[in-house]
């Protein structure tokens, strides 16, 4: 009746599990409970469940990876703690079978559901606005997108108290995690929650590109756009063309694992290294996924605090353009060691360092954007320069790793781990924490306190090299990752420093809570009266903070790049145009939440072998999707009353933008596809 | 003529131009079928020399691909297609990335190391 | 004309990336070609795949051993005919011809069952040959290729009659327009994909 699930899912005898769990329980009761005595759920439905607007799906993404952060941080301190101990003879205090289940869900979770949703949500938050129009292609598939990846954060966080997570490692490499070895639930956890986040990420990746290639303001042709949505368009494009192969690689396995098939057993012909092969076809264009947006937000720090524009426009496209190609060229510097022999290595070890050098040319693009600019030491600059001088250290350690030779030693050592922590930690995490400063006020009209944005970057900052420099040195000494504990005594205060630096980062974390908490309490003193509070250069800074549902109230026309400096300098139209237009806009959609909803139950069914409950999942799904099929009323029209009174209510720099308003029913009218 | 292009381009498939109509259709047909045909052909006749056949296969499902693309989705060379065509050709290219950079590295690891059979029979 | 109204006309010699939004119905088809591209690209980790598993029988029966060209000959004669049908439903649809819809979009539906059947057969006939999926890595490659193809189709037939079922209940609307739009590129892309997998599954087999 409930297929393999039993009471004895739930781990009774894991005290921290156990503690973890009622502590969460307690938080979300007390929520509810809040939330349901302000009677704040209809406003909720209403404004944020069921949205389709760009913004608040990218608000919504950002809170979700800033929420799963703490989850994979804790289990990151836990494993730094872990090592700390497990010196000699001692074992620390997490046997493997529970070690191993965290360093996985930490892999799993910091690339799944913190990188991505962050650089997601600000791709969906920034990209519409920097060119100049209402939403993205498809609004209510943005926020199918959104609730999708939502319902793989359950199934994931669901793990943790119903059953086990995967032991294998962030990918599940087989033989391990076929049945044969993996037999419990934990890798069902892990490739269903994926699989629907990852139809999600790929829907958000149709959608974005669509909505660069072809919903621009007037006038704004390709070499007219802002940088950062040459990074989101490059990295869209690579969502579209990589996820599929995720989809697939791990559909095999899940055939593997249900139906007995032999892609990857060791039995009948399978063939396990394929699974690495298909899996890092994948994985390498996902990096680079995750950091070109962290580049074009850096494009656009660094050009408005050196008040200068961004030096090098078409080489900074070139070489996206180039690191989008080179990315689904490289993989195969993953498994150096796998076996492919010396030509193989060779031609993926020159092609990796060949993909260095489009990084390095944006790099020096940067530098002569700062230099010769009047900079403003702004909390986003505080991360982009530091972002330029950590970056560039991860870059070099990984094209040394690139030279097969010096891989098949460093391969799998910390080494390895700490390069990958340096680009991911210093590019994309930096990267998103710039853009979540940068772009905060436009999102929710007031600053986030300045001091104690530069606290928290110092600690992230400091934290980064303690947690991190020691472990270039272990991974030299012969340690290697996924490890337990270790003989060599020696290696136990370089374990303690890097400790110190996990902390370090810990109290940034929280100081980033602090931070929200005491801008909230300060923000009629911070508060962004012009929409324009850095003094901008992209057309997001005309609009007020935050933004009317349709964005822009006349769709400017654009006559080159930095279209608002421009703007600016010309002082355009002082004068707002005669007149307003009504405003249609997509009607908000609870297609998302109910999909999702659909979603987790099939999951949980399939993992746990529930066949009932999965034709429940199944066929709710299908019946949502129907009935959205049928729907006809699908806007809502804004009186242009309405439209002239928010106009007046908030001024902005640049008061209404020249040339006409352009026949919204074009763009607007029945989107029902 | 260029005025009645869309803005941005036009969508793949059919489009509001639809002066070739049917006509289209039944020339993508009149290629199509005999390509197939030929294609069943090289593969069961000792006509064509051996080993050329699988790049005479390869060539003709080019071909006919190429047909349909050409003929049933209409995506060509008019200004309007260029984002239609780049996206082909991107994920032409990743196909190609995938299936012959699979072959070629899948092929040097099997002789290089040995099979899960192998190795689960040494571990006996 | 200021450069506002410049920029906004289609008028002949201003680029068409300078023209502002596109239409929906461009925006819809190209957002469906690009899902149209990922999905050939979930096909080709399949071929992958196929090819590097292909020899793999584990001592069980070969792709030789098991293919039947006759029977693929016509399945591909189907598919190929529903994808010319298809067409012409397309060009009913935007003449917005009622009967002309059904019976072409009908050809079409019965062109892809017919399809189906066929390769039900032939699965079902190795299943009980006791060549299933689960016998070695060149069968569960096999199956799993021409069985996502197949699966494809028998989602595309699904869409077919509930987008039949859409046009007489609400009529050619622009909405109903862009969605059978996508089910031409749908389709098309189908036949394109067999294309690949009667090339190198079927005639490739050695």
């Amino acid at each position: 009746m409930l297929g393999r699930l039993s009471w004895s899912a739930i781990p009774f005898d894991q005290p921290i599990v156990m503690g973890t769990g009622a502590v969460l329980g307690l938080v979300l009761f007390t929520v509810f409970l809040l939330v349901t005595l302000k009677g704040a759920w209809p406003y909720l439905w209403r404004e944020w469940i069921t949205t389709v607007d760009h913004k608040r799906i990218g608000v919504m993404y950002m809170i979700l990876g800033l929420v799963m952060l703490v989850r994979g941080f804790s289990d990151a301190i836990m494993m730094r703690t872990q090592l700390a101990l497990a010196a000699g003879h001692a074992q620390g205090y997490l046997p493997p079978e529970h070690y191993d289940q965290i360093f996985s869900a930490h892999g799993t979770i910091m690339i799944f559901f913190v990188a991505m949703p962050f650089v997601v949500g600000l791709m969906n938050f920034a990209v519409p606005l920097q060119l100049g129009v209402r939403d993205v292609a498809f609004p209510k598939l943005n926020s199918v997108s959104f609730w999708l990846t939502a319902s793989g954060v359950l199934l994931v966080n669901l793990s943790l108290f119903v059953g086990e997570f995967a032991r294998t490692g962030w990918l599940a490499y087989p033989p391990l995690s076929e049945l044969a070895y993996s037999p419990g639930v934990g890798v069902d956890y892990y490739l269903w929650s994926l699989q629907l986040s990852g139809m999600g990420t790929l829907l958000t990746g149709i959608n974005l590109t669509t909505t660069i290639l072809k919903i621009r303001a007037p006038g704004m042709g390709y070499s007219r756009m802002p940088i950062f949505c040459w990074t989101s368009l490059a990295s869209n494009l690579l969502i579209v063309a990589a996820f599929p192969v995720l989809t697939a690689t791990f559909a095999m396995l899940l055939l593997d694992r249900y139906c007995g098939f032999h892609f990857f057993t060791n039995e009948l012909g399978g063939n396990p290294m394929m699974y690495v092969n298909l899996i890092w076809i994948w994985g390498h264009p996902e990096v680079y996924i995750l950091i070109l947006p962290a580049f074009g937000v850096f494009s656009e720090v660094v050009a408005t605090f050196s008040r200068k524009p961004l030096f090098g426009y078409r080489s900074m496209v070139l070489a996206t353009m180039a690191i989008c190609v080179l990315s689904f060229m490289v993989w195969l510097h993953h498994f150096f060691t796998m076996g492919a022999g010396a030509d193989v290595n060779g031609f993926f070890g020159i092609m990796t360092m060949i993909i260095a050098v489009p990084t390095g040319v944006k790099v020096f693009n940067w530098l002569f954007t700062l230099y010769g600019g009047r900079i403003q030491y702004t909390v986003p600059i505080y991360w982009a320069i530091g972002f330029i001088v950590t970056f560039v250290i991860g870059g070099m350690t990984g094209v040394l790793m690139a030279i097969p030779p010096a891989d098949f030693v460093l391969h799998n050592s910390l080494f390895l781990i700490a390069h990958f922590h340096n680009v991911a930690i210093g590019g994309v995490v930096f990267g998103a924490m710039a853009g979540y400063t940068y772009w905060f006020p436009k999102a929710f009209g007031f600053k986030l306190n300045e001091r104690l944005g530069k606290a928290i970057f110092w600690c992230w900052f400091i934290g980064f090299y303690l947690a991190f420099m020691p472990l270039y040195a272990l991974g030299l000494m012969g340690a290697t990752r996924r490890m337990q504990h270790y003989s060599d005594t020696h290696w136990q205060p370089l374990m303690l420093v890097a400790l110190a630096g996990a902390v370090v980062i810990l109290l940034g974390i929280a100081l980033t809570a602090v931070q929200l908490a005491v801008s909230i309490r300060q923000r009629h003193v911070q508060s962004d009266r012009t929409g324009d509070p850095w003094n901008g250069r992209t057309l997001e800074w005309s609009v007020p903070s935050p933004p009317p549902p349709w964005n822009f109230t006349h769709m400017p026309n654009v006559e080159r790049t930095d279209a608002y400096w421009y703007m600016k300098e010309k002082g355009v139209a002082s004068t707002s145009p005669a007149g307003f237009a009504e405003m249609h806009l997509p009607r908000n959609s609870p297609v998302g939440i109910f999909l999702a909803f659909f979603a987790v139950i099939l999951g949980f069914a399939l993992i746990w072998r529930i066949d009932w409950l999965a034709a429940v999942g199944l066929i709710g799904a299908v019946v949502v999707m129907l009935r959205e099929a049928w729907k006809t009323d699908l806007e809502v029209r804004v009186p242009a009353e309405e439209v002239a009174a928010f106009v007046r209510a908030n001024p902005t720099r640049v008061p209404g933008t020249s040339g006409g308003s352009f026949d919204r029913k074009d763009v607007t009218s029945g989107e029902g596809s | 003529m260029d005025s009645q292009l869309q803005a941005q381009g036009a969508a793949p498939g059919v489009d509001a131009r639809d002066r070739h109509g049917a006509r289209s259709y039944l020339i993508g047909l009149l290629f199509a079928v005999p390509l197939t045909i030929a294609s069943f052909w090289a593969a069961t006749t000792s006509f064509v020399y051996a080993p050329a056949v699988p790049v005479l296969l390869a060539a003709l499902a080019i071909a006919q691909m190429g047909v349909h693309v050409a003929f049933f989705l209409h995506i060509s060379s008019a200004p309007d297609q260029t984002n239609n065509l780049l996206a082909l050709a991107f994920g032409v290219f990743v196909t190609g990335l995938i299936v012959f950079g699979s072959m070629m590295i899948m092929t040097h690891l099997n002789h290089n190391m040995m099979s899960m059979d192998e190795l689960m029979k040494m571990q006996r | 004309m200021s450069v506002g109204e410049q920029a906004l006309s289609t008028g002949p010699g201003i680029p068409l990336s300078l023209r502002g939004p596109a239409p929906v119905r461009v925006v819809a088809g190209f957002g469906f070609w690009l899902f149209l591209l990922s999905d050939i690209i979930l096909f080709a980790a399949l071929f992958a795949t196929y090819s590097v598993l292909s020899g793999s029988t584990a001592g069980g029966p070969t792709a030789a051993e098991l293919f039947d060209k006759k029977h693929v000959f016509l399945e591909t004669m189907c598919l190929l005919a529903s994808s010319v049908t298809c067409g012409l439903g397309s060009l009913a649809v935007q003449r917005t011809d009622t009967r002309a819809v059904y019976f072409w979009m009908g050809v079409t539906f019965l062109l892809g069952a017919t399809f189906l059947t066929l390769e039900g057969r032939e699965f079902a006939g190795m299943v009980a040959a006791g060549a299933g999926p689960s016998h070695s890595a060149f069968l569960s490659a096999f199956f799993t290729l021409v069985g996502t193809h197949g699966l494809h189709v028998s989602l595309g037939l699904v869409w077919l009659v509930i987008m039949l079922l859409q046009v007489t209940t609400l009529g050619f609307q622009p909405m109903v327009g862009r969605r059978f739009f996508a089910f031409g590129l749908f389709w098309h892309a189908l036949d394109i994909v067999w294309i690949g997998v009667f090339t190198i599954v079927y005639l490739g087999a050695k």
